[in-house]
């Protein structure tokens, strides 16, 4: 199939609460994985590949498609599930995450075929991938493809990050977009008591690039910060906008929480890397249910 | 007496004009590196990472995803061991067809010091599943090595030196990746050598020969893959070998030796280069001898090892 479709705010909830099902039936039935920022990424993952990434699930290696990677790749899961949700491959492998001789290895594997534009794993160096990558696309004169990389906040501690940041503001590369997913949880606790990484704003744009902070689980200012983003990775000022320079790269910060969605998830360092058990798992099933009766209920405005 | 990163520089002039998906790239060291020649020919072909190998690495791995054929090149201590993670997790893990020049390789560095005289990246870089290591011994190979790099799909490392170094091969001479070349026949002793130690290596055949011990020199172009074939016909005609490398001992070109004719051939085996320790600044030739570098240990590792033989 072909993306993106036209933005509908209340569908792209529902869709959202599909995925955190899929994350949580993924990391239940592999009895391992890391729901907490996966789940934290969902909406801004949902919003993406929906309704601004250009691409076809049809035809992965489409040439002029826009490319995604991912940074901060242990959410796996939340991958797997936009990608099989899109059309790259049946909902029905999802189960195989993790096991021995699937495809939906830990970490994620380079597979185009099935959506996977680059590998990944260990934090720090997607973003530099993604620099080359979005040189390489604007060299090819591909004017219309864009590079997302998602990455967080916990990622931008390795400094390598930073060479990349340098990198993409020293290249003029206005087709490449990072989202940080700043669920300010990192597997040994609160991000700024392991390793401070604020002021994050003024780093960004001291770096040169534009910056566009959000509620990375509000669909519509998701929504809105990729509209920004699209008219500056076309060239184009902002409306309103004029801090916005279109031959700067973008930054997306997205404050969140991790495990967004599933409360007895929510806020908790532990939940970074482990699995619910098959209590847990119910539980979080039962609250999904709720969420979505209280989307459909709700008319639409 | 010629350069072998200006066979690199050469190399990747030649392959700017015959194909525009080359690029190349470099962390601030293209006038050492050579590959500022490169620059001032095709300027809109050519990355300037900055001093940021790591990114330099994984900007080389998202432009070959773009379909271009990058050349990354700096001293070798920084591109294999800053960015070895990158090398290992991006480049090798995604087979991406990325091509690493390593300048600097070895003690002959000199003035320098330790710091920037590679010494460990045959062994880094070989133990990397997809990656093909190349050790070429002189301008003219270099040169071949680096449009050999170019023709194959997949991870390439290629070390070169700073110093200039003899020429042994000549222009016309043949040159594949995965194939030793005898360098001189002999029944006595068989010599492996890669780098600028192939023409030490030549020269204490020479030495050897005037007292009537008769070595075949094998120039070990590429650490990997390995022509087993080749070194196994020799050891098996000789049954005694001497490996001489400008590069750590644990886990170099003569670990690699070893590591096939272990399994296939055993034979009394003694090992030039260098000898668990760091390097130091000094005169090439200073350091050379110093670090046990030279013909004349290649002289006595051979007897040595030929009265193993013997015995």
């Amino acid at each position: 199939m072909k993306y993106p479709i036209p933005f509908d705010e209340r569908e792209l909830k529902l869709k959202a609460i599909q995925m955190r099902r899929d994350i949580v039936a993924e990391t239940h039935a592999a009895g391992s994985g890391h729901p907490g920022g996966s789940l934290s990424a969902t909406d801004m993952m949902t919003v993406l590949y929906n309704s601004i990434l250009r691409h076809d699930s049809e035809n992965p290696s489409w040439e002029d498609r826009d490319r995604f990677i991912l940074s901060k790749a242990h959410i796996s899961p939340a991958y797997y599930s936009i990608l099989a949700r899109t059309g790259y491959f049946s909902p029905d492998e999802l189960t195989g995450f993790r096991q021995f001789g699937h495809f939906l290895q830990g970490h994620p594997k380079t597979d185009v075929e099935n959506g996977i534009e680059i590998g990944g794993g260990s934090l720090g160096q997607n973003l530099s991938i993604a620099v080359g990558l979005a040189i390489g696309l604007k060299k090819r004169g591909k004017k219309g493809s864009r590079v997302f990389d998602m990455s967080s906040e916990g990622e931008l501690q390795e400094g390598s990050m930073w060479e990349a940041i340098m990198a993409a503001a020293h290249f003029k590369l206005n087709n490449l977009c990072i989202m940080i997913d700043y669920n300010r949880l990192q597997i040994d606790g609160p991000t700024e008591l392991v390793m401070e990484v604020e002021p994050l704003d003024k780093k960004f744009e001291s770096f040169n690039w534009n910056v566009i902070e959000i509620n990375g689980h509000n669909i519509k200012e998701i929504y809105e910060a990729f509209k920004k983003f699209n008219l500056l990775a076309a060239g184009h000022k902002v409306p309103d906008h004029d801090e916005l320079d279109p031959e700067k790269p973008t930054a997306i910060i997205a404050r969140t929480v991790k495990g967004k969605g599933i409360s007895f998830m929510e806020n908790q360092a532990g939940w970074h890397g482990r699995a619910p058990k098959d209590d847990e798992f119910e539980l979080a099933n039962k609250e999904l249910d709720e969420a979505k009766a209280t989307i459909e209920n709700t008319t639409e405005n | 007496m010629k350069l072998t990163r200006q066979g690199w520089a050469d190399a990747l002039l030649e392959l700017g004009e015959k194909d525009p998906n080359v690029v190349v790239m470099d962390a601030d060291l293209s006038k050492s590196t050579l590959t500022c020649q490169f620059c001032e020919k095709y300027p809109d072909r050519f990355f300037n990472a900055g001093i940021a190998e790591q990114n330099m690495v994984n900007m080389a791995g998202g432009l070959s995803l773009a379909g271009y054929i990058p050349f990354a090149t700096t001293y070798g201590v920084f591109v294999s061991g800053r960015a070895w993670e990158q090398i290992r997790t991006t480049i090798c893990i995604n087979n991406l067809n990325v091509k690493l020049g390593g300048a600097h390789g070895g003690v002959s560095v000199g003035p320098d010091g330790a710091t920037h005289q590679a010494l460990e990246e045959i062994s880094i870089m070989r133990c990397l599943p997809e990656m093909t290591v190349l050790v070429p011994s002189d301008y003219h190979e270099t040169y071949k090595a680096t449009l050999a790099a170019a023709a194959i799909d997949g991870p390439v490392y290629v070390r070169f030196g700073r110093e200039k170094v003899p020429v042994v091969t000549k222009a016309d001479d043949p040159f594949e990746i995965g194939k030793a070349r005898v360098m001189k026949e002999g029944d006595d002793v068989t010599i492996i050598a890669c780098g600028a130690m192939v023409a030490e290596a030549l020269d204490a055949a020479a030495i050897l020969s005037e007292e009537e011990i008769d070595a075949e020199v094998i120039n070990l172009s590429t650490i990997k893959p390995l022509d087993a074939e080749t070194i196994l016909i020799s050891v098996e005609k000789t049954g005694a070998l001497v490996t001489a490398e400008e590069h750590q001992i644990a886990g170099g070109m003569g670990s690699a030796v070893l590591e096939m004719l272990a399994q296939n051939h055993p034979v009394p085996t003694e090992m030039v280069g260098i000898q668990d320790t760091f390097g130091e600044s000094g005169k090439p030739e200073e350091l050379m001898e110093k670090y046990c570098c030279k013909y004349s240990d290649i002289v006595e590792k051979a007897k040595k090892v030929l009265e193993r033989k013997s015995s």
